[in-house]
Order: structure tokens, then C-alpha cells, then sequence
């Protein structure tokens, strides 16, 4: 049981106000993290502290693995096609997986490696997002609302990539909505809580 | 840290402006734009375009500089390419610089190519091509260097392009009438070398802090 | 050991309601500082100085040209320091300080180069003129500019703060350099520069009247500076309970 990721009552403020109460989150090699709330409550926030993309204005975060980030904007270039799109995202993280066709494979995207990313559905660039992970694979994977625009068969695909992750050492904190991942292990399930505002000290 | 993402980002940038095509070239469009509206304007008289003709050449390096910068990061912003730099396991400030050269291939690269043409349609004495393309080799990377703080700075903001030119403007005061009075200094026959060193210095300068300055400015934008 | 005094030093009094006090109750006695040392100031000059054999009256709008372009440059160097007391330490007041010295000295530069231009058309018989100095406080007030505009083109007033605060800190770096080279091109592209004070030195006269106007210029500086900030903390913290709890006081 290796620790990838350990923050110690992080959080953070906007226009000086606390946005959730602090929290605790411990990553460790096999697990997963199922991040709850509502709208509004920094669930995504939460993911960008993690992911080293902000900085947390109260507590610290500590990663011991490489970090892969998914969020609402799939970090795609529309003009390129999804082949380019996927051979960037290995040269540029620079730790090599599958090959790009292979991972188009895997995400149901088979047929669409010279397709420019902007004429892809807002499924399928989820898809292609996802395959970005398989190709440039990292240990930790923060996704936020992975679901998202996703059909059934879509979110079955999450659910089964979740698994090998998880079976492969890695591990997950991921924000949902809409449908809790069916995983073979227990996930944790952690609440974020909006801040109350309180006094400046 | 994995240093293989410089080139990757290189190469994508430069496939990015190939692919946009029309628009890459608009930097150059518009150097030549001011060539030609500039005799019209204030008459086909040798002597006096020959006197203004290093400034000429110069604000319009400027200009197109200043045309791709409003681009230079902000699609990378909206996409969420940008935040990606910070995952940790990337050299930011090599990426910045990285996007700051990329910017500089673009944008004055094709300047200094066309200058010697430039020069020749304003009448530019012979003697001055040679410091006229090379303080164009040392400004316009300060240029591009200055531009893209600019743009880092406004990323985060909605009306970016006029704050941009408010901001670039007076920074970019020395680059200007160094880089000038080189070049007129050796059209008139003197050394250019007290100018030229000091466009240097100027570099070095930029090249060491505004790299910096660019990465805690985008970092501040992507909250 | 120092640093860390002051560091808790700053983050007290950085305190929103502190500021709020402490500012309320210094602000009264720089605003009656500056009245006193203007109506000193202004009485010196306009009818114990006499006129000058050359420019007759005219040259007293000096009187009031010199100590706004000193605090012009002088509200820089403080909007500097506060920029770097915020960056480093991350202190909001501080931030909302900064933000506000730019309006201030940007309305400084304007009437340094107001008075400026006026004062040009009599002596030099034009409105404007490429001169050093001139040229430099018009390169300033664009740098004000910039970093107003960029704090106001905001939604966060927080972040744009911080962002603008770095524009600060660039601006420190190039402003001598900007000076420097713009001295340097003048030099370069006219055959005599014109300067303020000709050949002639001051007379020494014209002192008294000088020193008691900049110190009420840099008076009056610290009044808007606290004033401003005072204003804005309210605003931004509108919501918050200790404005309530303030504003519940005051009715």
C-alpha cells in the first residue's frame, strides 16, 4: 500500500473567502476517491488543488507520483485530428503507454484517428480526453466529472479503464454528479462542504 | 522533469500556425501594408523616406508583433492545455520560453527575412542593412519577450486586446530607440556598437526575467 | 528576526477593521497637514518670492509643476514597495494600497504634465516638446494607466491585484531604463535640449515656498492613499461582519 498523494487540510480562498471547509485526502495505490457535493461547492476546485494546477491557500498537498488532470475542457487543439491530438499528449508528458491507435481502440473511437478534434460530438471528445490518460498513463488520476456528456456504453467504458487503473497500482479521485462509478473495489466517498464565511482573523 | 515536452510543444505550436495558414502570415502582410502605405502617405522623396526608414521598419516589426500576441496563450487558457503545465512533472518556465520562441519563429523571423526588401523599398543606404537585421536579430525576441508578459498578464481578463497595447506600448520605449539609433547612427556613418550593446544588454535582461515574471502571471490567470 | 516582527507587524495592522481604524484616525491630521503647509506653501509663493527678470510670474506654476511631478515619480517607488510587501507576504491591504497609489499618481503625472504644457507655451513658445523629461512622465502615465486598467479589468479585485502588482514590480525595472534611453534619445535627435531650469540656478528665494509645497503634495498623497484604500477595503467587504458591525455602529 503505497501513498501517491497525501493533502492535510487543504483549501482554498476566492476574493478572500474560504470556498469549502478544509480536507483531508489520502491516495493510496489501488484505491479510489468518489468526490461528492453540490453544484458550486468546489468539487472541482478540489481536483485542481490536488492536481498542483492551483495552489492551496490553507494546508499542503504532497505527490510522491506523476498526475494526470481531466477536466471540463478536454485540453484538446481542434485543428489537429485525434492521432496528433494523442501523439502530443505522449511526447509531452513524456511517459509513454499505448500506442495511439491502440487507445482509440479501447475508447470506442476506432476510424476516427484523422478526424479533426473539433468535429468530434461532445461524447467523443470525452472519449479522445480519455484516451489522453491511456497514452501518457500516470499513476495519479484526478478526473472531474468523468460521466459527463458520456451515453451509457460511454460510462460502462470509465467504469472498466477505472478497474485496470486501479489493478494496475494507480489510483483515482474523481467528482460525479450524475452516476457513482461501479468499481470491483470500494471506493471512499468524500463529502466537500461550502464554507461557512467567516470573520477575517 | 521531462525536458522531451519543449520540442513536443515546439512542434505543435508551429503545425498549429501552419494549420491556421492565412492568419500566421498576417504578421508580414502587415510589415509590408506599412511599407507601402507609408511612401503614399508622406511622399516617394528618397531622402526623406531613407531618414525614416529605420523607424518605419521598426514600428512595423512592432506592430505585427503586437498583432499575434493577443492568441499567444489565451486559446491554450480556454482549452485547458495551459493548466496542464502545472501537473508537476513539467519544466514551466521551459515551456513558457518555449511558446515565447515559437511566437518569435512567427512573428519576427519573417520580419528580419524581408527586411533587406524592406530596406530597399525605403531607400535604406546599403551601409545599414547589415545593423538594420542585426539589431532586428537581438529587438525582436525582447519584443516577443515583452508581449508575451503583456499577454500574461491580461490572460485572465475579457477585454485583453486594448489593455495589451496599453501595457506592451511603454515597455517596449527603449527597444525602440535603441534599436533605431543603431540603425540611423550607421545610415549616418558612425559605430552602431554603443546602440547595439545596449539592445543586448536589454536582452539579456528580458531573457533573464521575463520568463519568470511570464510563468507567476499565468499561474495567478489559471485560478 | 526583524523580517518576522515585521512581517506580523504588517499582517496586524493589514487587518481590515485595524486598517479601518487606524486609517480613520490618521487621515483627519494629513489632510489638516497639508492644508497648513499649502496655505504656507502658497502664500510664499504667489507674494513673498519675487518675480523672476525673465519669465516674470509665470515661472510660479513651478511651485506646484515640481512637487507633482516629485510625487509622480515618489508614488511609484511607494506603490512599488507595497507591491512587493504584497506579493511576498500576500497581504490584502497592502494589495488594495498598491492599487490605489496608481490613481493617485497618475493623477500627479497629469498635472505635472498639465502644468508642464502651460508653463511651455509662455517660456518655449510651443504646447509640447520631445523633451526628456516630458517624454519619460508621458511614458509614466501610460504605465499608470496600464496598471489601472489591468486591476479594473478584474472580476477577482484579489487576483487583479496580484496580477497588476507584478505589472508593478516590471515597471520598478524598466522606468529607470525607459528614463535612461529616452535621455539618451533626446541627446541623440536635438541639437540643444531645453531644460526646465536653464543655466541659470535657482534662486535660493524660491526654497522656501518649494519645500513647504512638496511636503503638502506628499501629505495630501498619504490622505487620498488612506482615504482610497479605506473606501475600497468597505466596498469589497460590503458583505462581510465586521462592515456591518461598523456601518450598526455608525447609525
Amino acid at each position: 500500500m503505497s501513498m501517491l498523494l497525501q493533502a492535510r487540510a487543504v483549501s482554498f480562498r476566492r476574493q478572500g473567502d474560504r470556498i469549502f471547509t478544509p480536507l483531508d485526502v489520502d491516495l493510496v495505490a489501488g484505491q479510489a476517491i468518489v468526490v461528492l457535493g453540490p453544484n458550486g461547492c468546489g468539487k472541482t476546485t478540489l481536483l485542481r488543488l490536488l492536481a498542483g494546477i492551483l495552489e492551496p491557500a490553507e494546508g499542503q498537498v504532497q505527490r510522491h507520483a506523476a498526475t494526470a488532470f481531466l477536466g471540463h475542457a478536454s485540453a484538446l487543439k481542434g485543428e489537429l485530428n485525434c492521432r496528433e491530438n494523442l501523439e502530443f499528449l505522449r511526447r509531452f508528458h513524456g511517459c509513454p503507454g499505448i500506442s495511439s491507435s491502440r487507445a482509440l481502440a479501447r475508447t470506442g473511437l476506432t476510424g476516427l484517428g484523422l478526424r479533426p478534434a473539433r468535429a468530434l460530438s461532445a461524447g467523443q471528445k470525452r472519449r479522445l480526453g480519455l484516451a489522453g490518460l491511456l497514452v501518457a498513463p500516470r499513476p495519479i488520476w484526478l478526473l472531474d466529472e468523468p460521466y459527463a456528456s458520456l451515453d451509457d456504453a460511454g460510462g460502462q467504458l470509465v467504469d472498466e479503464l477505472l478497474n485496470e487503473h486501479l489493478d494496475n497500482g494507480g489510483s483515482v479521485a474523481l467528482s460525479t454528479h450524475q452516476r457513482k462509478p461501479l468499481l470491483t473495489r470500494a471506493a471512499r466517498e468524500l463529502q466537500v462542504q461550502r464554507a461557512e464565511q467567516e470573520e477575517p482573523a | 522533469m521531462n525536458l522531451s515536452a519543449l520540442p513536443a510543444l515546439l512542434l505543435r505550436d508551429l503545425r498549429l500556425a501552419v494549420r491556421h495558414g492565412g492568419e500566421s502570415l498576417m504578421p508580414l502582410f502587415f510589415l509590408f501594408a506599412v511599407l507601402i502605405l507609408v511612401p503614399l502617405g508622406v511622399g516617394p522623396g528618397p531622402n526623406l523616406l531613407a531618414s525614416i526608414a529605420p523607424g518605419m521598419i521598426w514600428v512595423a516589426a512592432l506592430l505585427a508583433s503586437l498583432l499575434a500576441l493577443e492568441n499567444l496563450f489565451r486559446p491554450d487558457f480556454e482549452d485547458g492545455s495551459l493548466e496542464q503545465w502545472w501537473l508537476g512533472h513539467l519544466p514551466v518556465t521551459g515551456l513558457v520560453m518555449t511558446r515565447l520562441f515559437s511566437h518569435w519563429l512567427i512573428t519576427g523571423l519573417p520580419v528580419i527575412l524581408f527586411a533587406p526588401l524592406a530596406a530597399q523599398m525605403l531607400y535604406l543606404p546599403g551601409e545599414a542593412l547589415g545593423v538594420l537585421i542585426l539589431s532586428l536579430l537581438i529587438g525582436t525576441p525582447i519584443l516577443s519577450l515583452v508581449g508575451g508578459l503583456a499577454a500574461a498578464l491580461t490572460l485572465g481578463t475579457n477585454r485583453g486586446s486594448v489593455l495589451l497595447s496599453i501595457l506592451v506600448f511603454p515597455l517596449v520605449v527603449p527597444v525602440l530607440i535603441f534599436a533605431t539609433g543603431a540603425v540611423s547612427a550607421a545610415a549616418d556613418g558612425f559605430s552602431p556598437r554603443a546602440h547595439l550593446g545596449l539592445l543586448t544588454a536589454l536582452l539579456v535582461l528580458a531573457l533573464t526575467l521575463v520568463p519568470l515574471a511570464v510563468t507567476a502571471a499565468l499561474r495567478l490567470n489559471i485560478e | 528576526m526583524i523580517w518576522k516582527t515585521l512581517k506580523v507587524g504588517f499582517h496586524r495592522l493589514g487587518s481590515p477593521p485595524t486598517f479601518y481604524r487606524v486609517s480613520a484616525l490618521i487621515s483627519p491630521w494629513l489632510w489638516g497637514g497639508f492644508a497648513l503647509c499649502t496655505l504656507i506653501g502658497l502664500y510664499y509663493a504667489l507674494y513673498v518670492v519675487p518675480p523672476d527678470y525673465q519669465q516674470s510670474d509665470s515661472y510660479r506654476i513651478l511651485f506646484i509643476h515640481v512637487p507633482a511631478a516629485w510625487q509622480a515619480m515618489a508614488g511609484y517607488i511607494v506603490m512599488a514597495i507595497l507591491a512587493v510587501i504584497a506579493l511576498v507576504w500576500r497581504i490584502r491591504t497592502t494589495e488594495i494600497m498598491a492599487m490605489m497609489c496608481a490613481p493617485i499618481g497618475a493623477a500627479f503625472t497629469l498635472i505635472c504634465l498639465a502644468t508642464g504644457s502651460l508653463w511651455g507655451r509662455p517660456m518655449w513658445g510651443t504646447w509640447w516638446a520631445w523633451d526628456a523629461r516630458l517624454t519619460s512622465m508621458l511614458v509614466l502615465l501610460f504605465i499608470y494607466l496600464g496598471i489601472m486598467g489591468l486591476y479594473a479589468a478584474f472580476e477577482d479585485r484579489r487576483k487583479g491585484a496580484r496580477v497588476a502588482c507584478i505589472l508593478v514590480l516590471v515597471g520598478v525595472v524598466n522606468i529607470p531604463i525607459i528614463h535612461f534611453s529616452v535621455e539618451w534619445w533626446t541627446t541623440l535627435h536635438q541639437g540643444a535640449t531645453i531644460r526646465f531650469f536653464g543655466e541659470s540656478t535657482m534662486h535660493y528665494s524660491m526654497m522656501p515656498p518649494l519645500v513647504w509645497m512638496t511636503i503638502a503634495v506628499k501629505l495630501m498623497f498619504g490622505a487620498v492613499l488612506l482615504d482610497r484604500s479605506r473606501n475600497e477595503l468597505l466596498d469589497q467587504d460590503r458583505r462581510k461582519g465586521w462592515v456591518r458591525q461598523k456601518v450598526g455602529e455608525e447609525t
